[in-house]
């Protein structure tokens, strides 16, 4: 955890020293008056995904009030991309981590599964921004997602089994063809670090 | 697909390899005993009764020069095409030579012959080539190229383009002017120019040749389309090159201006071409919203606004790949939402249709060319063009690579490397390029070494790629389709990675991209895209795109097949939490019972196709499951069914009656349809016992609940599809019935009432 937490670290201590912020990011308004999120129909649960406890890898759960720089790093740490020279345990590593952030997003009770009426809120949100007609259709693909997750995990339910909720190990079995770790990065040596936020709201 | 039994197996390719070689040479003959007598055959009618002597009435006259070039014509893609066919039956070879292979030995053959018997074997001309034989290729390739993978590697891909092609070509000119000076070459009237020419041909990657042997291997991805892609877009570049030495070597020299315009040309080509691509792909976009009254000649749109990209673009010498694949990338979206599913399938198929003929034809041609034209064989040069291009193509993929690996998040290994580089093939362009060059001295011996490299390539890179793709275990193509949480997940991981960019202040791939969609969305998506669907969000096209197909599978499958996806006995009750304490009585229906009703439905529906049809040649037939009508009434009547859904589903069941199964149902397309005209003898008041149906046969289906307040029983039928009503029929039985449905098996069959199925 320390050398994850090391290699994002790297760029972002120049960072620090260049922008002199000590103390960023603050509440989660600040966060929430970036103009840059307005128009994403994730906002909210990006959000509170930094200042989401489980995340920091601490075996904690909860949310945080404020955040500072380090729990900062340790979210955009889920974010780097392997290199050349990662090996193949470390990219399970780290597939398993994206995933675990990725099912930390939806699991917003933190009960280990995503019932269905959780899955239905991720598909509502992803769809929020089209109207009337997306709720409806929401609730039927979130139906069909979570009917295909239970048909393709377990098989052979009996008509009077209830299958509880996507757990983890079936949430990284349905997003096994998607290769997490070459997906789920962004780029981090090119952040410009004048446009970065210190904990002030910027209009 | 499984290669046919014939009863002959093993004896029948060559038998059919004898039949169509007499076939063509039968055709030959024919032609020369035409032409032989073609001063004495004139036209029948024409004919006159000069020579006084009258002739008596021909019954039966011979007149071949008529028709005589549709007829080559046809028997020549016949040919392409029977061959084509006995591959396939001949189990082995087929996995053994790539298809190229065969079809070239297939031309040589059939080229031979044709020589032999002293004919004049056709070659292939470069005009044929240019304008028939390579647009339909390129066009299936850019209709179905997949984007996303295609825009992430954008800049992979147009450096191996530009800059892998321009080394190449510089490379090989030079080293060849350097093998030209050796003394006993005896190649000295060979200059510069005339190699920096050869150059630029010989070293253009085929898109033919890759997607032919790149199609049989499926591989991963990510290196299908760095060389697919390399290979279509360094189209410019060559075109550029090749217009430019061909007009350095009629000036006799070249000076920095000329090098400065080329550049500049680059661009023009390029952009130019794409340009032109993207206007005619907005105006075939732009025709397809209004093309509902007339959907039979939805895909001609497609395909001939796509076939003028490619003249226009021509026109002005710019490159007419790109355009072509510009034109059907712009054009793909919306014409796909404006479109029947016909039109779609219609679309598909021809383009898949002509790119297989295109190709057949092309290496059956390269064949026959082969032996036919005059060649000028020198040792020196062909084997040192063979080695050098090798080399050539190696030393810039690695060199190229290790550049573009600081750039990239995922890089690209040796194995990719090596693959990329095995997989540069060369092919028709090279040759038909080839054959365009005017300077006759040396002319044909760069034909003559531009086809051994072609062979080269394609027989023994061909044929090697397959064993070493294994060898080196390189990762294959994923099998499964998309599921729809892959969709909504890489739905998702968009919008966060752009919201987790957005909070880097960080402009990156993804804002941009976000960008470019919404700006689709608000604008093009409006003018482009007829009704309703212009506003409709991506993950619901991909749901109902889904929905569609297992509808489709689920009535082409018939009756009681097991349909692969859904073999499990989930259904929704399993996924939704428990509310009241359910009745399980869940009817079902014997098998032969539902044969029976299926049976009576379907002759029903038969009858009223008939009475309702009159016959025109340009009508499509009206089919109720592809009409416009029932098309929208579908989508609203889904609509409302969801609804209705979603409305029981929260409302806790409070009654006696038999909730029915609840289960999620991709619905097919009998269901919706409003059978209004149609009497139906429906099994009315048929009092079907249910009896417990095998727990195998579960399909996914969509069974609309009824109306909380509805006391009676009302059973899920079998798979009588009836009516589906709209809300405003509210009676006491309210049935949304729904078709095809083998329910689950319960616990409480027996002792189901009366039971009505009613409509």
């Amino acid at each position: 955890m320390g050398a994850s937490q090391a290699r994002t670290e790297h760029p972002y201590q120049d960072l620090m020293d260049k922008t002199g912020c000590n103390d960023m990011f603050g509440s989660k308004e600040d966060l929430a008056s970036i103009p840059a999120l307005d128009n994403n129909p994730l906002r909210k649960q990006i959000i509170t995904a930094f200042f989401d406890k489980r995340n920091q890898h601490e075996n904690q759960v909860g949310f945080f009030e404020e955040i500072g720089f380090e729990q900062f790093v340790m979210v955009m740490s889920h974010f780097r991309a392997p290199t050349l020279k990662t090996s193949e345990e470390e990219r399970e590593v780290m597939r398993k981590e994206k995933l675990r952030f990725l099912f930390n997003m939806h699991d917003t009770d933190n009960d280990g599964t995503i019932t269905l009426e959780e899955y239905r809120k991720v598909v509502e949100e992803l769809l929020s921004k089209s109207g009337a007609l997306g709720l409806e259709a929401a609730k039927a693909i979130a139906d069909a997602a979570m009917l295909e997750v239970a048909s393709t995990n377990v098989p052979h339910m009996a008509p009077d089994d209830f299958y509880e909720g996507i757990t983890f190990e079936h949430f990284e079995q349905i997003l096994k063809g998607l290769e997490m770790e070459t997906r789920m990065h962004i780029r981090f040596l090119d952040v410009d670090t004048t446009t970065m936020r210190c904990g002030k709201t910027t209009s | 697909g499984a290669p046919l039994r014939l009863p002959l197996r093993t004896g029948s390719g060559p038998v059919l390899l004898l039949l169509l070689l007499l076939l063509v040479s039968v055709g030959s003959a024919i032609h020369d005993a035409v032409s032989g007598t073609n001063g004495t055959n004139v036209d029948p009618h024409h004919q006159s009764n000069s020579s006084g002597t009258k002739k008596p009435f021909p019954v039966l006259s011979f007149n071949y020069d008529h028709v005589r070039m549709p007829f080559e014509i046809s028997l020549w893609i016949l040919l392409a095409l029977l061959m084509k066919l006995g591959f396939h039956i001949i189990p082995r070879v087929s996995h053994v030579v790539p298809e190229s292979c065969l079809l070239i030995v297939v031309g040589l053959l059939v080229g031979g012959f044709i020589k032999a018997i002293g004919e004049e074997a056709p070659i292939l001309d470069s005009k044929l080539f240019f304008l028939y034989l390579l647009p339909p290729i390129i066009l299936d390739a850019g209709y179905f190229l997949p984007i996303r993978a295609f825009t992430e590697n954008m800049g992979t891909i147009l450096v191996f383009a530009v800059v892998g092609t321009l080394w190449n070509s510089f490379f090989i000119g030079g080293m060849m002017y350097g093998v030209c000076q050796i003394e006993s070459a005896q190649l000295g009237a060979v200059d510069l120019l005339s190699c920096l020419h050869f150059g630029c041909i010989i070293s253009a990657v085929d898109p033919v040749a890759v997607l032919a042997v790149f199609e049989e291997i499926h591989i991963h991805e990510l290196l299908y389309i760095l060389v697919f892609g390399e290979s279509l877009l360094n189209d410019a570049v060559t075109v550029v090159l090749y217009h430019l030495f061909e007009e350095f070597s009629h000036a006799g020299t070249v000076t920095v201006g000329d090098a400065f315009l080329g550049v500049i040309c680059f661009f023009v080509v390029s952009l130019g071409g794409i340009m032109v691509g993207a206007i005619y792909g907005l105006l075939g976009a732009f025709t397809s919203r209004f093309t509902s009254h007339t959907r039979v000649i939805e895909p001609l749109f497609v395909f001939l606004y796509s076939y003028m990209a490619y003249l226009s673009a021509e026109v002005f010498h710019l490159s007419g790949i790109m355009s072509l694949i510009a034109c059907g990338v712009m054009m793909r979206p919306y014409v796909e939402a404006n479109i029947s599913h016909k039109s779609y399938t219609t679309i598909k198929y021809f383009l898949k249709m002509w790119s297989s003929v295109s190709e057949t034809l092309i290496f059956i041609f390269l064949g026959v060319s082969t032996v036919a034209g005059p060649h000028a064989w020198n040792w020196t040069f062909v084997i040192f063009t063979v080695i050098i291009c090798l080399v050539s193509r190696v030393l810039g993929v690695i060199g190229l690579t290790y550049v573009i690996n600081k750039f990239r998040i995922v890089k690209l290994t040796k194995k990719d490397q090596f693959i990329v580089a095995y997989g540069g093939l060369r092919g028709a362009i090279a040759f038909s390029l080839g054959f365009l060059l005017t300077n006759s001295q040396v002319k044909h011996m760069f034909l003559t070494a531009i086809i051994t490299v072609i062979f080269f390539t394609v027989f023994v890179q061909g044929m090697t790629i397959r064993p070493l793709v294994e060898l080196l275990a390189v990762k294959r193509k994923k099998e499964s389709k998309r599921s729809i949480n892959e969709e909504i997940h890489t739905q998702f991981l968009d919008h966060l990675l752009t919201g987790i960019e957005g909070i880097c202040g960080h402009y990156g791939h993804h804002h941009w991209k976000d960008k470019l969609n919404r700006f689709n969305k608000t604008y093009v998506k409006r003018w482009l895209i007829a009704g309703d669907r212009s506003t409709e969000p991506q993950l619901i096209s991909f749901y109902n795109k889904l929905e569609m197909k297992q509808a489709i599978m689920l009535v082409e499958s018939g009756s009681g097949a097991k349909l692969p996806t859904t073999v499990s006995a989930i259904s929704m009750q399993n996924v939704q939490p428990k509310e009241a304490p359910r009745q399980r009585v869940i009817p079902t229906i014997s098998k032969s019972r539902e044969q029976e009703i299926r049976k009576i439905l379907r002759a029903n529906l038969q009858n009223t196709r008939q009475r309702l049809r009159s016959y025109s040649r340009h009508d499509l037939m009206i089919d109720p499951f592809e009409d416009n009508m029932s098309e929208i009434r579908f989508r609203r009547q889904k609509v409302e069914m969801q609804r209705r859904m979603s409305h029981y589903l929260t409302v806790p069941a409070n009654r006696q009656e038999t909730p029915p199964v609840r289960k999620v149902c991709f619905e097919p397309e009998h269901q919706v349809y409003n059978y209004d005209a149609i009497a139906i003898e429906s099994p009315r008041g048929r009092d079907s016992r249910p009896t417990p149906s095998s727990p195998n046969d579960v399909s996914l289906l969509n069974e609309s609940p009824q109306k909380p307040n509805q006391s009676s029983t009302t059973r899920a039928a079998g798979d009588v599809e009836l009516r589906v009503k709209t809300e405003d029929e509210q009676e006491e039985q309210d049935q949304l019935k729904l078709s095809r449905c083998l329910s689950d098996p319960g616990p409480n069959q027996e002792g189901e009432g009366g039971s009505s199925f009613r409509s």
